[in-house]
């Protein structure tokens, strides 16, 4: 009867389907005395009725407190390391003297675009303006800094192997993809609420909900950049010997490095816009000030903050693309004309 | 002495290659297999010996599987069925271990589009090989040297692969291949993709160092000429089938069918053809018009002593280094030969 294991699997979702719909039924508090009044008055096939309804928000609910309860030392172990990072930080930030500060990130960007000056000048003055916009602008510049800074580090640590175990084989691949999709469609408000509930209020929740939202592009540019790698070239390494250690840490990481720089500045953008939102969970930084601004209807105040953050993703996107795009030159195949 | 020996390789691709392999074996042709399975027949049954120390070519047509059999040879592809004995040992049995030592000291090979790393310098491209093997930094880059030298690439060594020319990059990719000393070299349509004249030099550049390194070279091409120039032997695939395996003389004097002669149907025979090939042996020559003789070496080809045939309308003596007759052409035998089939 069943040919093949398809067939099982949908007779599988089927009878999950018929379960569902017989639990919803059976714990609605809604439903008729007598499941034979339903043959009897048809009026619920003209409205939605009340006992059609799937009780997830209980469920979900039910799941997240015994998690709370019973695995929340987990998390509040994560909760205290990453507190911890951020703090020593964003301490070191603060209380540097600024000019020293910016001098460091001139340096960074100096090196980071091949010793371009016109890149290093303009990076320079970005990062001097987000605090000459309002003084207090610069310490919570370095707050939403440190907070995208962990959330990026984290966004490595694991978004690059997964990137890379992706690109190694197609079935992991085809299961990923769609928990990416997943994780780019559903609105970032969706996520902060179970990390509130998970975390609490404050950084840790916006760090592991700014990871949620800034990962994905990291994870599907690594793939795609070692997918990308020229096939010859991979070919060549394992004809020489090469054993799979060797030829991705030898060529085929430093071949994709262009695109997963990109990656980089893509999830760095990205965390970016979601350290602002996340102000809307007591998150401390630049996004407050925003908000603040929009509270009291102060365009004034919500312009400026909104110019600093802008100032903060020149400065962030300078750095990390023109890093790109040095690499980049020396690996393409096409000769660039001398001038 | 044999070097390499290929024995009934099937090579099948899709989803399930073993189902289709009963239908291969009876005889269903190419076309017929992906029509009705969607599997595509890369080889169908090829064998071969490949002799230690000569140069063998293997040419078809894109599609003929010739890319697929070379890959065969250092498994970079694996076979569906048969087996691949070198010095006499079955590497389709190695296990991967085994498989990267093998390839590392006892094959290398040269790839159509070069195949150089772009990220590293020419010595350190040529030194990769020698990098697997687990040579020191030292050593690596003194044998580079001397490779970069010998493919007369010195003043390079520390550009990148994309500073260089078409040529340049293929002279790297032949100096990485000779580093690793292997004695097994696998070139894949490695000049197709150069122009007209750096091939030239590039093909009499191999023909040197094979005279010193006497290397077995699996050669793939689809360019008769080169093939006639480089190969001691020739084999010749047509749809994933051996359809003849000879000398360049063998080929083009007597071509299995007619996929054959299309292909040798343009070439130069005056270019090919050594004397020795067509004369007629000394003691068989009664009747044969000796006043007017002119003398030829027997490893000329005819190319080089027409010219003196067609001015004095004389037959030809044919002798060895030393001056001893072998034998004699005449100008029909001559014409015979030239004249397409």
């Amino acid at each position: 009867m069943f040919r093949n294991k398809k067939n099982l699997f949908n007779l599988g979702l089927l009878v999950i389907f018929i379960w569902l719909l017989i639990t919803s039924y059976s714990s609605s508090k809604r439903k008729p005395e007598n499941i034979g009044e339903l043959f009897n008055d048809y009026s619920w096939l003209t409205d939605w009725p009340k006992w059609l309804d799937l009780p997830l928000m209980p469920w979900i609910n039910k799941a997240f407190k015994s998690l709370n309860e019973n695995y929340g030392f987990i998390f509040e172990a994560i909760n205290n390391v990453l507190l911890a990072m951020l703090m020593g930080l964003k301490n070191f930030l603060v209380q540097a003297p600024w000019p020293l500060v910016i001098i460091g990130v001139v340096i960074l960007a100096y090196f980071a675009s091949g010793k371009k000056i016109k890149t290093t000048v303009a990076v320079g003055f970005c990062t001097f303006f987000i605090g000459f916009l309002h003084p207090r602008f610069w310490d919570k510049a370095i707050e939403t800094t440190s907070i995208m800074l962990i959330s990026i580090f984290l966004c490595l640590v694991i978004g690059v192997p997964i990137g890379i175990w992706m690109s190694r084989t197609n079935k992991v691949r085809e299961k990923i993809l769609p928990i990416l999709d997943l994780m780019q469609t559903i609105p970032a408000f969706v996520y902060l609420i179970p990390g509130i509930m998970l975390f609490g209020l404050g950084a840790v929740p916006a760090i592991i909900a700014t990871f949620i939202y800034a990962v994905p592009p990291l994870v599907r540019l690594t793939d795609l950049g070692i997918r990308l790698v020229d096939s010859e070239v991979t070919e060549a390494a394992d004809a020489f010997g090469a054993s799979k250690k060797q030829k991705l840490w030898g060529v085929q990481i430093p071949l994709a490095l262009p695109n997963i720089m990109q990656g980089i500045n893509q999830c760095t953008m990205m965390a970016l816009s979601m350290v602002v939102i996340a102000s809307m969970i007591g998150t401390r930084g630049l996004g407050d000030e925003v908000l603040l601004g929009l509270q009291q209807l102060n365009v004034g105040r919500a312009a400026e903050a909104g110019i600093a953050i802008v100032l903060l993703a020149i400065v962030l996107d300078r750095i990390t693309q023109s890093y790109g795009e040095t690499l980049q030159e020396r690996n393409s195949p096409i000769k660039k004309a001398k001038k | 002495m044999t070097k390499i020996e290929i024995n009934n390789i099937y090579k099948i691709f899709g989803n399930d290659p073993v189902s289709v392999m009963d239908m291969v074996k009876n005889g269903s042709t190419k076309d017929e297999v992906l029509e009705q399975t969607g599997h595509t027949v890369g080889l169908d049954n090829v064998s071969l010996n490949i002799e230690e120390g000569e140069t063998f070519v293997c040419m078809g047509l894109s599609g003929s599987g010739k890319s697929t059999l070379i890959r065969h040879i250092n498994r970079l592809i694996d076979p569906t069925a048969g087996e691949i004995l070198i010095d006499g040992e079955n590497i389709i049995k190695c296990n991967p271990e085994e498989l990267l030592n093998w390839r590392r000291n006892h094959i290398s090979m040269v790839f159509q589009r070069f195949g150089l790393f772009p990220h590293k310098t020419v010595m350190q491209n040529v030194g990769y090989g020698l990098e697997m093997q687990g040579k020191s930094e030292e050593e690596r880059d003194n044998i580079a040297m001397e490779k970069v030298d010998a493919v007369g690439l010195n003043g390079f060594e520390n550009q990148f692969p994309n500073q260089l020319s078409g040529g340049m990059q293929q002279r790297v990719g032949l100096a990485r291949a000779l580093a690793t000393n292997s004695d097994i070299m696998l070139m894949d349509e490695a000049f197709s993709a150069l122009d007209p004249l750096i091939r030239s030099d590039m093909q009499k550049q191999l023909i040197d160092l094979q005279s010193e390194l006497k290397k077995t070279i699996v050669f793939i091409t689809h360019d008769l000429d080169e093939s006639l120039r480089l190969g001691d032997h020739i084999g010749i695939l047509n749809a994933g089938k051996l359809v003849q395996v000879g000398t360049p003389v063998d080929i083009i004097m007597n071509p299995a069918d007619d996929y054959v002669k299309a292909f040798v149907k343009d070439v130069n025979r005056a270019k090919v053809i050594k004397a020795k090939i067509i004369m007629t042996n000394a003691n068989e020559t009664n009747g044969i018009d000796k006043s007017n003789l002119v003398k030829v070496n027997e490893d000329q080809f005819i190319e080089e002593f027409l010219p003196q045939i067609v001015c004095t309308n004389a037959n030809c003596e044919v002798v060895d280094k030393n001056g001893n007759t072998k034998g004699y052409i005449t100008n029909k035998e001559l014409q015979s030969s030239l004249t397409k089939s």
